[in-house]
């Protein structure tokens, strides 16, 4: 189900794999005070095929590069996106890119959700916390227009925010809810005005109904909660090989070669980010100082 | 004369000299073994009287010393702390270049490629390395085109073994000391009798070259003393490692106390990656000056750095014990899971090298032999 | 009435397994509730005299702050239990609990649960023990929340 994209990964013709495409911010969203979508489309050609999971280096020319995942659906007619969290000197250049500015972008690299090889009669819960919707978002934006109006499996969306006004992309949430998707949200902390679900994400979880036995999880965000929400998963009766997490390392290079991104057998640049939890996750998640 | 691809020859002091200066008329930057500051290190070679006749070397774990008896022996020698490695893959490199002005940003053309390399007297376990750093930094999705490139356009000449030292365990990891491939011809010195060397062909730009040196087809006389030579070469392997079910073994054993009493020795100092010949990890790094050029740079790092595993503000991997897990975990046995062999050829640089001396075929061996202890108090995450 | 307070007492995840003799116990001294959106299941500081077993609607556990109004703390729903501070003394409420959503729960009275507990051991460590699991879970994300996972963690 989970399987590296053939490497259609372009990168500046005549160079090597460590030399970005240039790319333009042709859009700049301000999603939440500290996180930014920018839209980018290639200087020269069109940008290759990805699919939702995988991820690309971004370069800040004259800052530093860093691995981003891909936020927009690969059916989107329109531009790259790539939502950014302000978090170091990288981020906070590219969160700060205004429109015109030019980008490196080298990928897409990694492992991805499997969208196509889900069983349409299988539900489908995502379950994402804080910045952890974005490398879900294009996935649900597949799965929603593809279950749409159909007999087969539910979609359902948990998400957790720190607080109300740090939930990521209200209006795909609207658009998921109005498509057929049962979607929940709830906060770490409340705020005066707001009346939803206050609790960890797992707390969602009783009131979505899913049939556990054939359910397929695609799970991201923090590794604490990841590992929180497999454990009430499986409790729900999920399969482990049928849960999916999205694992995370220092990235450097994003193709293999620099020896980073290890988290024991895997190279995550190359063996995931997107990783099945049975079998494979289940031996790394808890692990310390691995 | 002909000679084909597989085809055994003999060839005396000078006809190694020749050869020498055959790879010099090809275009070949040569590199080989010479005494440099109290080691046999990679050097440019100009011919064999530059080779280290005479010397041999002593080495156990945190002891090298080079001692010379007098004779002609050019070959009786193990390892120095080079490898053949930094030549395609250097230490440091700048990746590309660019110009950042306003809004417009523009790269600057690849570099052409330097002269080719050859490697005169590249052991069997360096041989095999760089077979094994193919794998990593060529044969996967993304190669490395300069590697690639270096790699491509080689020359090698291997030079089988008949002086392993205290700190080699070749046979135990299959790379040694015969040299069965990778090369483009192997040489092996023999001492009974005349002094001359076995030569093997192994491709054909090596037959090409053997056929510009003056030589006579080997003797079956010949091919015994070669025998001979790696048989007592296998007699007097320095030391020797399990390696029955030895990545499973490690994978099991991830919280056995032995990593926190190593740590108690290792001082996290990074020797043992600088002078393996398979370790290949790299920072990647932009640098700028203040006109708009920006340059990305690759240079050698450490999983023994401590920011080598920097994450959301701290390392994941701490303590040293937890760094050095990660060094002989991934070696001998996460090398397996990404490369499909070993990431070990068995060499000893690591256990000579260590100042203090950690060998880690005594640690896989400590370790099997309480395979399932616990940690009482201490252990990794303490 | 208890009649039909046994099946909703029955049905609720809570007391899942609970023998049905048991749980006429608890129908016997208790009563529906029904709080319309806004209300109040408790306040803060009264005497913690009720359990309420939630089987519709949605509770926000929260305190109260001059200037700063109502902190949501947690929020509870269908099959879930609000009210813990019965169990031990002082015996008095620590936080409110406002019905988010119009709330329909069976009340049980928690003096005269006590009682009954008092007298039946085994029923007793049944309740402690579904309780303690109640207590533990919301230690446990409580605890995971305080770590505040989506923050910067002080990087910026």
């Amino acid at each position: 189900m989970v399987a590296a994209v053939e490497p259609a990964a372009r990168t500046a013709p005549g160079h090597g794999p460590l030399t970005p495409a240039l790319y333009r911010v042709v859009e700049r969203q301000v999603e939440l005070d500290d996180v930014v979508t920018l839209s980018l489309e290639p200087e020269d050609g069109p940008a290759p095929p990805f699919a939702g999971g995988q991820f690309n280096m971004l370069t800040a020319f004259g800052v530093g590069e860093i691995a981003i995942s891909i936020s927009s659906a690969p059916g989107d007619p329109g531009p790259l996106r790539h939502t950014v969290r302000d978090v170091g000197a990288v981020t906070a250049a590219l969160c700060a890119s205004p429109v015109g500015a030019v980008v490196g972008v080298r990928g897409p690299f990694g492992t991805d959700w499997g969208v196509d090889g889900i069983d349409p009669a299988a539900d489908a819960v995502i379950v994402a916390g804080g910045i952890g919707l974005a490398p879900l978002r294009g996935a649900v934006d597949e799965l929603v227009a593809r279950r749409r109006g159909t007999a087969g499996g539910g979609v359902f969306v948990l998400v957790g925010a720190r607080s109300p006004d740090q939930v990521l992309f209200p209006p795909d949430l609207e658009r998921w809810r109005a498509d057929g998707a049962h979607v929940g949200v709830t906060v770490d902390a409340g705020a005066p005005g707001y009346d939803g679900p206050v609790g960890v994400v797992t707390s969602l979880l009783p009131e979505a109904p899913f049939d556990a036995e054939r359910a397929v999880a695609l799970v991201c965000g923090p590794e604490i909660m990841m590992r929180f929400a497999v454990r009430s998963l499986l409790e729900r009766g999920v399969d482990p090989g049928r849960i999916l997490v999205s694992l995370e390392r220092n990235m450097q290079c994003g193709v293999g070669l620099c020896g980073h991104c290890q988290l024991g057998p895997l190279l995550l640049c190359r063996d995931g980010p997107v990783v099945p939890y049975g079998g494979v996750a289940e031996g790394l998640l808890g692990e310390h100082r691995r | 004369m002909g000679v084909d691809p597989g085809a055994e020859a003999v060839v005396d002091r000078e006809g190694l000299d020749r050869l020498v200066g055959v790879l010099a008329e090809r275009g070949f930057a040569t590199l080989g073994p010479v005494v440099s500051g109290g080691a046999i290190v990679h050097r440019p070679l100009q011919g064999v009287d530059d080779l280290p006749a005479g010397w041999h070397d002593v080495q156990a774990p945190g002891h090298y010393r080079l001692e010379h008896d007098g004779g002609d022996e050019l070959f009786g020698w193990a390892v120095g702390p080079s490898s053949p490695k930094a030549e395609f893959f250097p230490s440091a490199e700048t990746v590309w270049r660019a110009r950042s002005e306003g809004q417009r940003v523009s790269l600057s053309a690849p570099e052409p490629p330097a002269a080719p390399t050859a490697v005169v007297g590249a052991r069997p376990c360096e041989v095999r390395a760089m077979s094994v750093l193919d794998r990593v930094l060529r044969d996967g999705a993304h190669p490395d085109d300069r590697y690639t490139a270096r790699r491509e356009g080689a020359f090698v000449v291997a030079a089988e073994c008949g002086a392993p030292s205290g700190s080699c365990f070749c046979t135990s990891m299959g790379s040694g000391p015969a040299a069965d491939d990778g090369f483009d011809l192997a040489v092996t010195e023999l001492l009974d009798g005349d002094h001359r060397f076995l030569v093997r062909v192994g491709s054909a730009a090596g037959a090409e070259v053997l056929g510009a040196v003056p030589h006579r087809p080997a003797t079956e006389d010949d091919r015994r003393a070669r025998q001979a030579v790696l048989d007592g070469a296998r007699r007097r392997m320095g030391r020797s490692l399990d390696t029955e079910g030895l990545p499973a073994l490690l994978a099991r054993n991830l919280d056995h106390p032995r990593w926190a009493e190593v740590a108690e020795r290792c001082l996290s100092c990074g020797n043992c990656t600088l002078v393996c010949p398979t370790c290949f990890c790299s920072d990647v790094k932009d640098v700028t000056d203040v006109t708009g050029g920006i340059e990305r740079h690759r240079r050698w790092a450490s999983c023994f750095d401590l920011d080598h595993s920097y994450l959301h503000g701290g390392a994941v991997r701490p303590t040293t014990a937890s760094r050095y897990r990660q060094w002989l975990t991934h070696k001998l046995s996460t090398w397996w899971d990404q490369f499909d062999e070993s990431g070990c050829v068995g060499c000893g640089r690591c256990i000579t090298w260590c100042p203090v001396g950690i060998d880690l075929t005594e640690e896989a061996a400590a370790i099997r032999a309480t395979d399932g202890a616990e940690a009482g108090s201490g252990g990794v995450g303490a | 009435m208890t009649a039909d307070l046994s099946l909703r007492l029955a049905a609720h995840r809570f007391l899942e397994g609970l023998d049905t003799e048991d749980v006429a116990l608890l129908a016997a001294v208790a009563r529906p509730a029904e709080f319309p959106a806004g209300t109040y299941l408790i306040r803060e500081g009264e005497e913690a005299d009720t359990i309420y077993f939630v089987d519709r609607g949605r509770v926000a556990i929260e305190l109260h702050a001059p200037g700063r109004g109502p902190l949501v703390v947690e929020t509870v729903g269908p099959g879930q239990v609000v009210g813990l501070s019965w169990v031990s003394p002082p015996f008095r409420w620590q936080f409110d609990a406002r019905a988010a959503e119009a709330v329909g729960a069976v009340g049980v009275d928690a003096p005269a649960l006590r009682l009954i507990l008092a007298e039946r051991p085994v029923l007793g460590f049944d309740l402690l023990q579904r309780l303690s699991g109640v207590l533990l879970e919301r230690l446990q994300t409580t605890r995971v929340r305080l770590l505040d996972l989506y923050g910067d963690g002080g990087r910026r």
